[in-house]
């Protein structure tokens, strides 16, 4: 990193909000993008005719950011879609902080919607056909993305000695939390056996190893610290981001590592700080197996020892020593468009302001990380990490 | 013994060779495995392309393989979509061909709760479109 180039508190995210459906069978695909981006503007004290900054990734419908930015009326001098699955919206925000940095906006807005329970939803590109790759990916079988997801989990578990018991852990941890989230897709707690005992889908994952499929949406708003300074109410200050694209390295495919041994370093660089310092993670759970992956990538734990970190409620919030996805997470709250990266960074915001559940609010929640996924686990993946802070961090 | 085909061969997708895989489709076509080896560095390439991505140049030969490797991982797919349905379970996985690259494919005509990562598996060409699809079975 060239010393003096960094987003470090040069922007905060203001306004953030989740959709409350899981289901919405009466709304189109844009009416949810414009009702998240009001939600988020008014939670952060600004209008539609404040921003001047646009992102959006592959669910946006039609021509993306051009329809979405006419559809919604914006005048926009800066505009990205990026476009890395899940992770997109993780890197949109390190993109907007890095243009307000640069002087190119003052305020961005991201969102994403999608349909994918209730149809008319993009199911997500990460594995569409066209690509130089698809001749050799289409004829398999794959029944959408958990086949891939699974042979990452066959291999980690050959390699070291990981069980379906304690990928079952995560699941039982995001469900602890969604009990408390009233708009949770799935509130009830489950136990391990109870995830063991779910149908297999594609083994070693279980039916209960995957995350839920919801309709709906979500969005953030990114400014400048002199916007910031005037709001009515307190934002995420931005620390750090870092972006990591995984292929599948000329036949050396690696099913055992993610891009977040590359794109975790550089956010905690950028922000100055170590993994000690962090009080709460949203790590990108499609599956279970996902967030095992990217605990041990990001450096919570040895490689490998992934399942003996999650074990006797590591993530269990308030009080376990890493809690993450305190919404209850992709695994049982929410996961629209089938891109979980958005609501990662949502959850990461409530938990910075202290309006998390008060059952699974981190005390003294000073720096969090969000961590998005996108793609296909170990081969042909995006990855992205934020640190984000309070604003006096 | 169950099989991971009892009702018939797995489906196929048709591939579309274009100009940068169409030398591996046409030698699948025979039940042969072509592999594309840079002109320039001698590296073997995959997925099949001309433009190498270890030296960057663009050119290749393309090279008899064994047809011989080992399951690098699989999985056992419980539930497939449209004509997959019916030939549930089977088994997807990456092989690691003796040559070197991880290929995704199907490991057929076998029990799907007996393969095992290591297994030593051999070429099999079965028909798709045009030509034909490299999976593998036990073996070799």
């Amino acid at each position: 990193m060239v010393h003096g180039m960094t987003i470090r508190g040069k922007a905060y995210i203001v306004g953030v909000y989740e959709h409350p459906g899981r289901e919405l069978p009466d709304l189109n695909i844009p009416q949810i993008h414009a009702e998240v981006a009001s939600g988020a503007l008014a939670d952060a004290g600004l209008g539609f005719g404040d921003v001047d900054a646009y992102l959006c990734a592959g669910d946006a419908p039609g021509f993306g950011p051009l329809s979405m930015i006419e559809y919604m009326g914006l005048k926009c001098s800066y505009v990205d879609s990026t476009e890395t699955g899940g992770s997109s919206y993780v890197c949109h925000v390190g993109h907007a902080a890095s243009a307000i940095a640069a002087g190119k906006c003052q305020v961005a807005l991201i969102t994403l919607a999608g349909k994918p329970r209730t149809g008319g939803g993009q199911p997500g590109a990460a594995r569409g056909p066209g690509g130089p790759e698809s001749n050799f990916e289409f004829s398999w079988g794959l029944s959408g993305p958990v086949g891939g997801y699974a042979l990452a989990a066959q291999r980690h578990m050959h390699e070291f000695g990981t069980t379906s018991a304690q990928l079952a852990e995560i699941k039982v941890a995001a469900s602890l939390h969604a009990q408390h989230n009233p708009n949770a897709f799935l509130r009830r707690p489950v136990t391990v056996d109870e995830v063991l005992d779910s149908p297999i889908v594609s083994s070693p994952l279980h039916r209960q190893d995957c995350c839920v499929v919801t309709d709906g949406g979500g969005a953030l708003v990114v400014v400048s610290p002199e916007v910031a300074r005037d709001l009515p109410r307190r934002g995420a200050k931005i620390l750090g981001h870092g972006e990591a694209p995984k292929h599948t390295d000329n036949g050396r495919i690696d099913l055992t590592h993610t891009g977040a041994v590359w794109s975790g370093p550089r956010a905690l660089e950028e922000a100055g700080i170590s993994l000690g310092d962090i009080d709460y993670v949203s790590i990108y759970d499609s599956f279970t197996i996902t967030v095992l992956m990217t605990l041990e990538d990001l450096g919570f734990c040895e490689k490998g020892r992934g399942g003996d970190f999650v074990r006797d409620g590591t993530l269990v919030a308030p009080h376990g020593k890493l809690p993450f996805n305190t919404d209850g997470g992709g695994l049982c709250n929410n996961h629209p468009a089938n891109r979980g990266g958005m609501t990662k960074v949502l959850e990461a915001v409530r938990q910075l302001r202290g309006e998390a559940h008060p059952a699974v609010q981190v005390p003294d929640c000073t720096i969090a990380m969000a961590h998005g996924t996108g793609g296909n686990l170990a081969t042909r993946m995006g990855s992205a990490t934020l640190v984000l802070g309070t604003e006096d961090a | 013994m169950t099989t991971s085909n009892p009702t018939g061969p797995l489906p196929a997708s048709a591939p579309h060779p274009n100009p940068d895989d169409a030398p591996f489709w046409e030698a699948a076509a025979e039940d042969r495995l072509v592999l594309p080896r840079c002109t320039s560095c001698g590296t073997f390439i995959w997925y099949p392309r001309t433009f190498c991505p270890e030296c960057r140049k663009i050119g290749v030969d393309w090279v008899e393989a064994s047809g011989r490797g080992v399951v690098y991982s699989f999985t056992v797919t419980h539930r497939g979509a449209g004509p997959w349905a019916e030939h549930a379970p089977y088994v997807i996985a990456y092989v690691e061909l003796d040559e070197g690259p991880r290929v995704m494919t199907n490991i057929v005509d076998v029990d799907p709760d007996r393969v095992r990562i290591g297994d030593r598996v051999t070429a099999v060409f079965q028909p798709a479109g045009d030509t034909k699809v490299l999976r593998f079975r036990p073996g070799g």
